[in-house]
């Protein structure tokens, strides 16, 4: 028989699905964020009139602090979750979203001073309309984030056993990740290259 | 013992009960990649011939000058409107639906990574085109006749600002291509995991079928080149809808910078189409010439070159807008670039056929139509990619004729091919090869005697998108000859799909595997049940079903 010679069929190690997803999703969502960074930089100093970043933006220390930090505690309640410590990991989950709405409401405040006390807004000048959109876009990735942080906190405390997701938890920690390295990006070019 | 039986025993077809249940759990609850796959394939048809009905419609106006035929804007709403439909429902769904439906089968698996996200992809496509043509009652309220988009398919700023573009229809335009890029940016995803996560035992990368390859990498583009374009529609919308001012000149906006993000997206997506066209090219010329595929590691690797220097050529669309010299020279030298990668891949499909025994099929005919009117497409490619020829040329009917070449002359063809090729598998049975050589002979006439001349009328000067013109400058005979082409072309679709019906429903079935090819696909029966294969194959070489066929001379013995 010929089939008794036939080679030993190679077992392929492959990725796992979920990984290669989430990378590609966030391979997607970087090529969205460069065209607007691409923008932000092209109109730096091209505003007719003012105000001009320099007048107003005030670097968001704060928010970059509680934004970067959330990076670190979900990787603590992460680890939680591998240790089967599910008090800690519903602590610093918590945290998390904690952070991530202070992000959020620090990014408010600006906004209501921008808009309501100086009247600057997507439609003043150049400088408006790339700094609501980049930023906005960023911000509205944190709500996103936070929706699905919330949703798995919300199921943990009801009783739901997260540790079977373990793999999901992790996609949505490295969605989070990146959420937080774009902030740096858009920190680097709005706050600092751009003023 | 070898796991996989050929041929294998067919599986028991119950007899079908119509009932509306069924028809909604078949078609429209389904998640099956063979069937997500036909619907993008026939939804993608439908649109065609939409479009082509238009497109007769601008060369029946276009025939004869100070013609009137329809008025104006609708010749406008009828280019944009065309050449949206053409790109975005026609071109991006096909090659989705051709992945989908092959891809698995390919590469032994039993269905897409993600079957769900892969049904939505399929809606959100289908109904994000229904949005677009909605734009034709909607787009100006329901009075009148309604206005459909007519910015042009690459919509230039800032003939889309509020000031020039009043009423909904380039919202229409930017919210309808939106959602397809969602449904294009899913079905790349799943296919970009299914290729790396899900190959069957011994099917690793190198053994993997070309199709699959240029699927895979076609992916990637999508990936990388997709959300550029729905940026800019997004930064178009806030102009709009917010009062941004992104591209609004009067306060410091600059109308180039959307060519730019449109071209970044732009010209990578004519790769994005032209890739499924090679991916049937490179299974049907080595089936068809007896000869496994010529130089299959150059192959891959051209893509891979094609696939970035794709990413760095954009602006060779825009030569004529007043760019430095250094970008221009740095445009047109990445242009050239890319023909060698190109040139390698017809030289590769030629030397496949060299010293094979050809058997002049129809698919087989198709795909020699494709090489040659894909090299005419490439060298115009290369001249129009001269920066100081494409100031005399840009904009002209020349640029027309040249990606009429490359998206009908060797897109199309390949398709047309590639689905001659797959009826069988599809439907277990062989489209009529009389009716088809018919199709393939009236549809290159006609298609050359279209499109060549425009390449002619292009030289002494007529402009794209131009509504009618005046006699005497020499473009008469040249448009009226593009014109005859048309019902030649009319006639090939149309016995096209007759073939199609007459075929599906009066023709025998053929059996499993009726060109005697290769790769996975035709392992399992034709069609495939709903679970592919019986037992997931193993693969010893990139042509498993040879070595099955011939186990005292199989290919694991030579490859790696």
């Amino acid at each position: 028989m010929a089939t008794a010679t036939l080679p030993p069929v190679q077992q392929l190690k492959q990725p796992d699905k979920g990984t290669v997803g989430i990378i590609c999703l966030i391979m997607a969502e970087s090529a969205l964020f460069a065209i607007f960074v691409v923008a932000y930089l092209f109109y730096i100093g091209k505003s007719l009139n003012g105000p001009y970043p320099k007048d107003i933006l005030e670097y968001p220390i704060w928010a970059s602090i509680c934004l970067l930090s959330s990076s670190a505690t979900i990787v603590m309640a992460e680890r939680a979750l591998t240790r089967h410590r599910m008090g800690g990991f519903k602590i610093w989950w918590a945290i998390t979203i904690l952070l991530g709405a202070e992000f959020l409401r620090q990014t408010g405040i600006e906004w209501y001073r921008f808009i309501h006390n100086l009247h600057f807004t997507v439609g003043t000048n150049l400088f408006g309309t790339t700094f609501y959109m980049l930023v906005g876009l960023h911000a509205s990735h944190v709500i996103v984030g936070l929706i699905f942080l919330l949703l798995v906190f919300g199921v943990t405390v009801s009783g739901f056993p997260i540790a079977t997701q373990e793999r999901r938890v992790k996609f949505l920690s490295w969605y989070w990740h990146f959420v937080d390295a774009v902030w740096i990006v858009v920190f680097t070019v709005v706050y600092v290259i751009g003023r | 013992m070898a796991t996989l039986d050929y041929p294998l025993d067919r599986p028991i077809r119950r007899p079908r009960e119509w009932s509306l249940s069924t028809l909604f759990y078949e078609w429209v609850a389904t998640v099956d990649h063979k069937r997500l796959g036909i619907m993008y394939v026939m939804s993608s048809i439908v649109f065609l011939v939409v479009a082509g009905l238009m497109a007769t419609v601008m060369r029946i106006q276009l025939a004869i000058p100070n013609n009137h035929f329809v008025a104006p804007d609708t010749f406008n709403r009828m280019f944009t409107m065309h050449g949206t439909t053409m790109v975005f429902l026609v071109g991006m769904p096909i090659l989705a639906g051709f992945a989908n439906y092959l891809v698995p089968l390919m590469i032994g698996t039993r269905d897409m990574a993600f079957p769900r996200l892969n049904a939505f992809g399929f809606w959100i496509f289908l109904f994000g085109g229904l949005l677009l043509y909605f734009s034709y009652l909607g787009g100006g309220g329901l009075s009148g006749a309604g206005t459909a988009p007519d910015v042009g398919w690459f919509a230039y700023s800032p003939l889309t600002g509020r000031a020039f573009s009043r009423g909904a229809s380039t919202d229409y335009w930017i919210l309808g291509i939106l959602l397809t890029g969602v449904g294009s940016l899913a079905s790349a995803i799943n296919i970009i995991v299914t290729t790396l996560t899900m190959r069957c035992p011994g099917m690793t990368l190198a053994r993997m079928p070309l199709f699959v390859w240029m699927m895979f990498l076609d992916s990637y583009l999508i990936l990388v080149a997709l959300p550029p374009l729905s940026a800019c529609q997004i930064m178009l919308l806030a102009d709009r809808f917010l009062g941004a001012r992104f591209f609004d000149t009067q306060m410091g906006g600059s109308a180039v910078l959307w060519q730019h993000f449109f071209w970044f997206f732009g010209h990578p997506e004519v790769y994005i189409l032209i890739f499924p066209g090679f991916a049937c090219v490179s299974e049907i010329i080595p089936v068809f010439s007896r000869k496994p595929i010529f130089g299959r590691p150059a192959m891959v690797g051209a893509v891979v070159a094609i696939g970035f220097i794709s990413l760095g050529v954009w602006a060779h669309h825009m030569f004529t807008v007043g760019m430095t010299s250094l970008s221009n020279t740095f445009f047109a030298a990445s242009t050239l670039i890319i023909a060698i990668p190109t040139g390698i891949k017809l030289f590769n499909w030629i030397g496949t056929m060299w010293g094979g025994r050809i058997r002049l099929a129809t698919p087989m005919l198709f795909c020699l139509g494709f090489l040659f009117q894909f090299l005419a497409a490439g060298l115009t490619g290369v001249m129009l990619g001269v920066a100081s020829f494409d100031w005399q040329l840009s904009d002209s009917y020349f640029v027309v004729g040249h990606f009429h070449f490359v998206l009908v002359g060797a897109l199309l063809f390949a398709l047309f091919g590639g689905m001659y090729y797959w009826f069988p598998k599809v439907s277990g049975k062989c489209l009529n090869e009389t009716l088809g050589k018919w199709h393939f002979w009236l549809f290159a006439i006609g298609f050359n005697v279209t499109f060549i001349p425009m390449h002619f009328a292009g030289f002494l000067g007529m402009p794209r998108r131009i509504y009618t013109y005046e006699a005497g400058r020499g473009w008469e005979i040249w448009n009226l000859i593009s014109t005859i082409g048309v019902p030649i072309q009319i006639i090939a679709t149309a016995l096209f799909v007759a073939n199609i019906l007459w075929t599906y429903f009066k023709e025998k079935e053929v059996g499993d595997d009726p060109w005697d090819a290769w790769t996975l696909e035709w392992a399992t029966t034709s069609p495939p049940p709903v679970y592919n294969f019986e037992a997931i194959p193993e693969v010893r070489s990139s042509r498993p079903l040879w070595d099955l066929k011939h186990p005292e001379d199989p290919d694991w013995k030579y490859e790696r």
